[in-house]
């Protein structure tokens, strides 16, 4: 039985289950051609930012360019290094201290709520569950933040906003509720063992997939996070790179279609020493390719803990 | 949440949230007689409710699709691939939609100019973008909604479809008869989950996905947008608190009236 229980992700592919060979290609075509989709546009803008600018006035963007060229990334690199280089530091700063903080905070939370016996329980898992339902909303959010807690142009505004999620916390909760854990915080009590102790040694280590799925999402959300930095910030050291590409892109596109403009000397002069075609490729390529580069390894867990959320029901 | 107060008042950033002016429901009566907002609502709750549905049928569709896939390999491919649109954020979408669709240079265009047809100048015409912008959608999150429904198809005991095989039941009846009932409860929950953010939209999406451009908005206005908009443009901080506070309420009772309907027609099937 244990050979069929490590296979157990599919029903048994090979026998009476498996789907016929004809219907297995027909599938295989029709997935393919789906994962293809996914893909492509993602290779489109590879591509684009090592072709030759000419080349895409004359040809239009393409997946097989007349000429290569890193002239993108040189002026990028040129120009624009050091914005760069502070947009990432922003953003890895931000990503990593905030999700070290959320998860840390939110399981905290979760764990206290999914102790039985803890008196608070249910008014603080509600008052959690209730701010998923309602929000003051943007503006709201905004003046409490600026005027209440003064925390215009700071660091934090990026981090605390979406620190702490409701509905990540209830996962967390339903997870550390769930399973054998309640015997084995049992055993560790009559060790003798305090509440942030097992907390530490105990819960922790056991939700591992838990975590890495949670951690993932928080990292990509911070990651991602260009809005607070449009409402909150002015210092130019704080923006993080997603923020910096809408930025460039919104410029571009605003210049561009301004009649007056664009046909007056200075302004033609203007755009054509903005950033091109290749170029705005080039800094999305630097944008989204340190995510595509580490979620496959964080797939395993991350299934996982997906799956556990559903298995559970 | 101590801004749900602001909907009610008319602010003035001297006097903080505490000391504007209280005016009521002045403000609501300015938002239902917007047009616009109507405009923005009927966009959002219109997309919403297409999003609905097909995230109901097509992730789990997938899901069971994948799952038959014999090679291991392969799925582990398919997954890896499939779910890789999830972690491209919006900004980096629009670029991409924007080389495709774009004006001079945009790849459809270019193909088009290259057989002798006219280009097509999508930043301007508004009735491609309710399908460019569900497309969009989908092309984001259906590699990475099925992963629930397969989780879930996982966890079905062997031994059903095993006993259906000696009953003779062919493939499509094992699926409809054993993996959809399963999945029953699932696609339920989260379509009860859905109907409770209707009057909410991901407002990346419709932001930056149409780069915020003007002649589309008729259709690719929705609520947060609007807010938005209209806090840029006329700084009526009470207004945009009004209609976030109106989304809010409306999509929790939302969210009670779906559960009961659920709850009258399975008990079990309810979220609460």
């Amino acid at each position: 039985m244990t050979a069929k229980a490590e296979r157990k992700i599919h029903h048994s592919k090979y026998g009476p289950l498996a789907i016929g060979t004809f219907g297995n290609t027909v599938i295989c075509i029709i997935l393919t051609l789906f994962c293809l989709i996914c893909v492509l546009p993602l290779v489109l803008v590879y591509i684009t930012s090592f072709t030759d600018e000419l080349a895409i006035t004359r040809n239009g963007i393409g997946f097989f360019p007349e000429m290569w060229s890193l002239e993108a990334y040189r002026m990028l690199f040129g120009r624009s290094l050091n914005k760069i280089v502070y947009a990432y530091r922003t953003t890895l700063l931000l990503t990593v201290f905030g999700t070290f903080l959320s998860l840390w905070f939110m399981t905290m939370f979760a764990y206290a709520c999914s102790r039985k016996d803890f008196k608070l329980r249910q008014p603080l898992t509600f008052f959690a569950y209730f701010t998923m339902l309602f929000s003051g909303g943007m503006v709201a959010s905004y003046i409490v933040n600026t005027t209440m807690f003064h925390l215009r142009d700071t660091f934090w505004v990026l981090m605390l906003p979406g620190l702490v999620g409701a509905y990540n916390i209830i996962v967390l909760r339903t997870f550390f509720s769930s399973g054998g854990t309640e015997s084995l915080i049992e055993a560790a009590k009559i060790d003798g063992a305090g509440e942030f102790r097992i907390y530490l040694q105990i819960v922790l280590p056991i939700s591992k997939p838990a975590l890495a799925t949670i951690g993932l999402f928080v990292a990509i959300a911070y990651f991602s996070s260009w809005f607070n930095v449009m409402l909150y910030i002015d210092n130019e050291r704080l923006w993080t790179i997603q923020y910096m590409l809408q930025r460039v892109m919104n410029q571009i596109t605003l210049l561009r279609s301004d009649p007056d403009f664009s046909m007056s000397e200075e302004g033609a002069l203007m755009i054509e020493s903005l950033p091109n075609e290749s170029a705005k490729m080039a800094l999305t390529v630097i944008t989204m390719t340190p995510v595509l580069a580490f979620y496959p390894f964080f797939q395993k867990y991350f299934v996982k803990g997906l799956t556990l959320g559903a298995v559970k029901g | 949440m101590v801004g749900t107060i602001l909907a009610f008042k008319q602010y003035k950033p001297r006097a903080g949230i505490f000391g504007s002016q209280w005016i009521g429901m002045k403000n609501f009566d300015v938002m239902f007689k917007n047009s616009t907002f109507w405009a923005s609502l009927r966009n959002t709750l219109l997309y919403n409710v297409v999003f609905i549905i097909l995230g109901r049928i097509l992730p789990p569709a997938l899901a069971i699709t994948i799952n038959e896939v014999r090679s291991r390999k392969l799925t582990r491919v398919f997954q890896t691939t499939m779910i890789m649109p999830h972690f491209v954020s919006y900004v980096v979408v629009s670029v991409i939609v924007l080389a495709i669709l774009g004006g001079d240079n945009g790849m459809v265009n270019h193909f088009l100019k290259s057989i002798g047809r006219e280009p097509i100048a999508f930043y301007s015409e508004p009735s491609y973008w309710p399908y460019i912008l569900t497309l969009v959608h989908e092309w984001k999150g259906l590699g990475y909604g099925s992963i629930i429904y397969l989780g879930t198809i996982t966890g079905i005991s062997d031994e059903y479809y095993e006993a259906a095989v000696i009953d003779g039941a062919t493939k499509w009846q094992q699926i409809l008869h054993i993996t959809l009932p399963f999945l029953k409860s699932m696609i339920i929950i989260l379509a009860i989950m859905a109907v409770g953010s209707m009057f909410h939209s991901s407002f990346d999406l419709f932001y930056q996905v149409p780069n915020n451009s003007g002649q589309l908005l008729k259709v690719t206005n929705t609520v947060d947008v609007y807010v938005y908009n209209t806090l840029k443009q006329s700084n009526n901080v009470g207004l945009s608190s009004a209609v976030a506070l109106f989304q809010s309420v409306f999509g929790f009772i939302f969210v009670l009236l779906t559960n009961q309907i659920v709850r009258w027609i399975d008990k079990d099937l309810s979220m609460f």
